[in-house]
């Protein structure tokens, strides 16, 4: 039998679904999520008896709903929820002030709403949406466990008390909100990337979500295109050690030619759109990258272009070093390294990473040497390590 | 409706602003609060002298211990408020958004207990 893998795969797709709704419908966020998690415990109870039923989402919903009637029922005899069993009986008709009506998109902008603390903006998006325990989230934000317990609690308090309110922005006020959503399924991404990859596909299916219900917000479908151009090398970016490899010695073959036609649609299409910003700048730059059979043949004219139109629209220190990347391959490590050296950078190991990278090249080895052991110094991801730790060993011979 | 408490965060040891530039900023506080009447969302404001001018009352064994000053030294200090009415805390922040840029000075926005 497979109905336990079912539930398993019906809680992964419907629970975001279904905290909306019944965020929605009740009000109240802590009541939404006992209540569809009473539901998806009763699921496994009885449908490996009776089957799954036909709408399995549905099931759920109307199931955590008559639970949370029931308990509100109950509890309204010894406590002031009178005026919420009450609600109940007349529920009032959503309110349309967003330019969007799905309910899973009103509880993305609630938890990243920016009178929230970024972290807890994560941690509450991943719980609400995504269905992760906060033992999971604990784990890949590296905080203890009640750490993060305590602030889930915080945030939903704030968020009950201060009344933030659940709902889509005012077409105005939709691009400012709009970017720190995007930043929060981003910053998601990039902590899978480092470590835990469920994160990486948490992400993703956020960022499905994004694009998906607002498709008239291209940032939404760079961002998507730009995570699963990135997540298609992930087969390719570590050896049999467990080392990273960089983009340039990865086996082509292996990256996921999937994840790639799909990202690379999504760019062709923001560029016909023709309303570029940060996420599909980058996108294009990671679709110039899987469009090269081979690292030789990158056109890095056209990714040195694409990084100088991302310097104009959001310019940063880790951009420009990116830029210098491409300098490096266009006109020669020389003139590149002249540009790192402007760069406010010095606690990113990366900056020392490309900086030795460029002063190999040159046969500046002593120096290359000091700039890997500066990176090594710096970095904390394993994989990365044992690259820099290899080519410091290459260097050494 | 849930009432707010807009504060406003005082430096201490703060210069005071010009004459002209505090001219300025009443006129612009003046301006805020007539917005804030028009769109019946008022409820109070007002400054506060500063935090010299306090006095605190403590209780201690059934009496009240009377002493000068405030009852924190901080490096700011509330230096004035105003009271709103709004549905949710993105239309407080809009105000307090307003109060910012009229008083240039950093605004507090905090909702008040059981005022639905």
């Amino acid at each position: 039998m497979t109905d336990a893998v079912d539930v398993e795969a019906v809680f992964r797709a419907e629970y975001g679904r279904a905290v909306a709704v019944l965020v929605r419908f009740l009000g109240d966020i802590d009541l939404a999520e006992e209540a569809v998690q009473d539901a998806f415990t009763t699921a496994v109870r009885r449908w490996p008896e009776t089957g799954v039923p036909p709408s399995p989402a549905g099931w759920i919903i109307t199931t955590a709903r008559n639970r949370a009637i029931d308990r509100l029922r109950r509890e309204s005899s010894r406590d002031d929820r009178h005026a919420e069993a009450a609600r109940l009986h007349a529920p009032d008709p959503p309110a349309q002030e967003g330019p969007v009506h799905d309910d899973r998109l009103r509880l993305i902008f609630t938890c990243c709403h920016p009178a929230l603390a970024l972290q807890a903006q994560v941690a509450l998006t991943l719980r609400l949406l995504g269905g992760l325990t906060t033992a999971q989230i604990a784990r890949a934000f590296l905080v203890p466990e009640p750490t993060m317990a305590q602030r889930l609690v915080r945030a939903k308090a704030k968020i009950r008390d201060a009344r933030i309110p659940y709902r889509v922005p005012r077409d105005a006020d939709l691009p400012d909100r709009l970017k720190g959503v995007l930043a929060v399924v981003y910053l998601i991404f990039n902590q899978g990337y480092e470590g835990e990859a469920g994160l990486c596909t948490e992400a993703l299916r956020l960022g499905r979500l994004l694009a998906e219900l607002m498709p008239d917000e291209p940032e939404a479908a760079g961002l998507l295109a730009l995570m699963l151009l990135v997540e298609s090398r992930r087969p390719a970016r570590a050896d049999a050690d467990g080392a990273l490899v960089p983009l340039p010695e990865q086996d082509r073959t292996r990256w996921d030619r999937d994840l790639i036609a799909e990202g690379q649609a999504l760019v062709r299409s923001c560029l016909r759109r023709d309303r570029p910003g940060p996420y599909q700048i980058q996108a294009a730059v990671q679709a110039v990258h899987s469009d090269a059979p081979t690292a030789e043949a990158t056109d890095w004219n056209q990714i040195l272009r694409l990084y100088d139109q991302l310097m104009a629209v959001s310019p940063s220190p880790v951009v420009a070093l990116n830029r210098a990347v491409a300098v490096a391959e266009v006109e020669g490590p020389e003139p590149a390294l002249e540009l790192l050296d402007g760069l406010d950078l010095d606690g990113y190991h990366v900056l020392h990473a490309v900086r030795a990278d460029l002063l190999r090249r040159l046969s500046r080895t002593a120096e290359a040497v000091r700039a890997y052991e500066a990176a090594l110094a710096l970095a904390e991801n394993p994989a990365e390590r044992a690259h820099l730790d290899r080519r410091l060993r290459e260097l050494a011979q | 409706m849930q009432h707010y408490l807009l504060s406003v965060v005082q430096p201490v040891g703060g210069q005071p602003p010009a004459p002209d530039e505090l001219a300025e900023i009443m006129h612009r506080v003046q301006a805020f609060n007539d917005e804030l009447r028009e769109a019946g969302v008022w409820v109070f404001s007002g400054g506060l002298h500063g935090p010299e001018t306090a006095t605190v009352l403590r209780p201690k064994d059934g009496d009240v211990l009377i002493t000068d000053g405030p009852y924190a030294e901080g490096k700011e200090y509330l230096g004035g408020l105003c009271l709103i009415r709004s549905a949710d805390l993105d239309e407080a922040l809009e105000w307090g958004r307003k109060a910012a840029l009229a008083t240039t000075l950093p605004i507090e926005v905090r909702p008040f207990m059981g005022t639905h």
